[in-house]
């Protein structure tokens, strides 16, 4: 009865805030729409300028999907360099090729390493080629669809944290949590409350952006929706109850912007967008306190590799356990503004 | 100083050397004051001097370092107690986002009052603070006066036998503070038992008996005549500064 009176006085606060409707439910999808276009841009076309170099390897070059510019003389080809035009030059030394990289951009770099090998090795008989098959995914898959799982995890969690930390803290900071309190109602039925009120909304959310990133986006989906659903729904609780429970130790809404950097940037670095495999050991490991982690891994399994609920039954028990975890706290938590 | 002491089931409120500290300041000090039922008690002190904290143990929000509260003779903080006062807190409290009537049901189902019963309540308590006609309004829409009001017709929805209200005429122009001494005045006929803050000493004058605090001490508990005469002050503002002095002597 006093947990469904809070719910709907959340749900109609909601309706009205057209403002915070908006950024929970057309942020997320605006931001991975803009990330779809980003990272699935058109492959990037390499720059190599070629001093003095046989016709017959300047030729393959190009035929590698490369811009070869010849160049006689090899300063003109280092200023090209500097000015930035060429990514590369390759010339050739005593009958040795060299490559002068450009350097600055890591990725570039490898990338012409890659492909000036594959130009100069194939002047050897050609090898054996491999037959490719793919276990999961396939030729076609990038890299927005590697992490976009992640990415759909996180905006659930990161919105939603947000919101419920500050209207939860708007609510002590503007009294009405002293008043609540000064009515019959028990400090559990508070944190179901704003469970139940905010767990509406977080339900639409989450279904939203699954929806739109599979449906309209398309990103690779070889799983279950509904198991997708889930996991970003239990995420969202998570984000729900450890957002109130934060925003018992802030005293403004600027404190609970200080938590971003705190709580969920670090989990952006364990969810698996950068890999967990190339840490040290130790690192790895604080990966098991981080919510995100349990979501995203969950999350990729079903979308990437089409995992069920066998596969991920630990993923959402544990995320059960630590929103229950952060319910209970809070609970305890609210002791500090009632002694009963 | 002296005491009226009574059995406890015709007191509203018994404090017994109530010590209250915040870290190592100490708020309240042995503060020992029975309030009888169907007074219109104040509590008057300087801003800072712990009538707010003293509001707090007495409704049960906080629980104090020392000594006892009993609420209409029970032991306080007690959670079945909550639905038996009604409070109004110094901040108004309100959802600024949402229409009064809706404020109201809200504060109405926590109390637990429902459908026809509900909307009767939030009907009555409106008419008191003369707020009927604006009940479909959004509170944002409201004055500083309204919400005011609106805050007192919420701590009076499940006609509570005990009112307990800090600064209830805070900020608020002459003429709406007299109405809603009116209404205080009319509650007090039907039988309610209201405890206040202030710290408007003219507003003292209206009560039936006044308890003066002053550095989380209790200086003096007395009708606002009594206090007057034995003083030998005129107002009651003179007879809380004299009060004042005979303490820090």
């Amino acid at each position: 009865m006093r947990v469904r009176a809070l719910a709907i006085r959340i749900i109609r606060q909601f309706v009205r805030d057209k403002r915070t409707l908006a950024l929970l439910f057309l942020a997320p999808l605006l931001i991975l729409g803009l990330m779809k276009l980003v990272f699935n841009g058109q492959d990037m076309q390499l720059e190599i300028g070629a001093v003095q170099l046989p016709p017959a390897i300047a030729e393959r070059l190009a035929s590698n999907e490369a811009n070869v510019t010849v160049y006689a003389d090899p300063a003109a080809a280092e200023q090209a360099l500097k000015e930035g035009e060429l990514h590369a030059v390759l010339q050739l030394r005593d009958g040795v090729p060299a490559i002068t990289l450009e350097g600055s951009d890591p990725a570039i770099s490898k990338a012409v390493q890659l492909m000036l090998q594959r130009t100069l090795q194939s002047e050897a008989p050609t090898a054996i080629q491999p037959s490719i098959t793919y276990l999961h995914g396939n030729e076609n898959m990038a890299a927005f669809d590697s992490f976009g799982p992640v990415l759909i995890g996180f905006f659930s969690f990161f919105f939603v944290f947000m919101l419920a930390g500050v209207s939860f803290l708007r609510e002590r900071t503007g009294g009405t949590l002293e008043r609540l309190l000064a009515t019959p109602i028990r400090r559990w039925e508070v944190v179901l409350g704003y469970l139940s009120g905010f767990g509406l909304f977080t339900l639409l959310q989450a279904a939203l952006i699954a929806w739109f990133s599979i449906d309209v986006l398309g990103l690779y989906m070889d799983g279950s929706i509904w198991l997708v659903l889930l996991m970003n729904l239990l995420l969202s609780l998570t984000a729900l109850t450890l957002g109130t429970l934060l925003s018992s130790f802030a005293s403004n809404e600027f404190q609970i912007i200080q938590f971003i950097p705190l709580v969920v940037v670090p989990q952006v670095f364990f969810s698996g967008l950068f890999s967990l495999e190339s840490m040290t050991p130790w690192l790895q490991k604080l990966s098991y306190f981080m919510p995100l982690y349990y979501g995203a891994d969950a999350m990729r399994g079903i979308m990437l590799r089409g995992e069920g609920w066998p596969d991920i039954q630990w993923n959402v028990g544990i995320l059960l356990g630590l929103s229950l975890l952060f319910a209970l706290l809070n609970v305890l938590a609210l002791r500090k503004h009632r002694a009963i | 100083m002296t005491l009226t002491t009574s059995p406890h089931s015709h007191a509203a409120v018994v404090l017994q050397g109530i010590i209250r500290k915040f870290g190592k300041r100490t708020v309240l000090d042995g503060i020992t004051l029975t309030i009888q039922r169907g007074e219109l008690f104040g509590l008057l002190g300087p801003s800072g001097s712990g009538k707010t904290t003293l509001v707090k143990l007495i409704t049960g929000i906080d629980s104090a370092d020392g000594g006892t509260v009993h609420m209409l003779g029970q032991q306080m903080p007690r959670l079945s107690m909550l639905q038996r006062f009604g409070y109004m807190a110094q901040s108004d409290a309100l959802y600024n986002d949402l229409t009064a009537l809706q404020n109201l049901q809200f504060f109405a189902a926590l109390y637990g009052l429902k459908g026809r019963q509900a909307m009767e309540r939030i009907n009555g308590a409106m008419e008191i603070v003369s707020l009927l006609p604006h009940l479909h309004k959004p509170v944002a829409a409201y004055s500083g006066g309204m919400k005011r009001r609106l805050s007192l017709a919420i701590s009076l929805l499940h006609e509570p036998e005990l009112l307990v209200l800090d600064e209830p005429t805070v900020g608020i122009d002459p003429v709406l503070r007299q109405s809603i001494w009116r209404e205080l005045g009319a509650m007090r006929e039907r039988g309610t038992t209201i405890i206040l803050t202030t710290h408007v000493m003219d507003e003292a004058d209206k009560c039936d008996r006044l308890a003066l605090i002053r550095e989380g001490k209790l200086t003096a508990v007395d009708t606002p005549e009594a206090l007057k005469a034995r003083t030998g002050s005129g107002t009651i503002e003179e007879a809380f500064i004299r009060l004042g002095e005979g303490e820090a002597r």
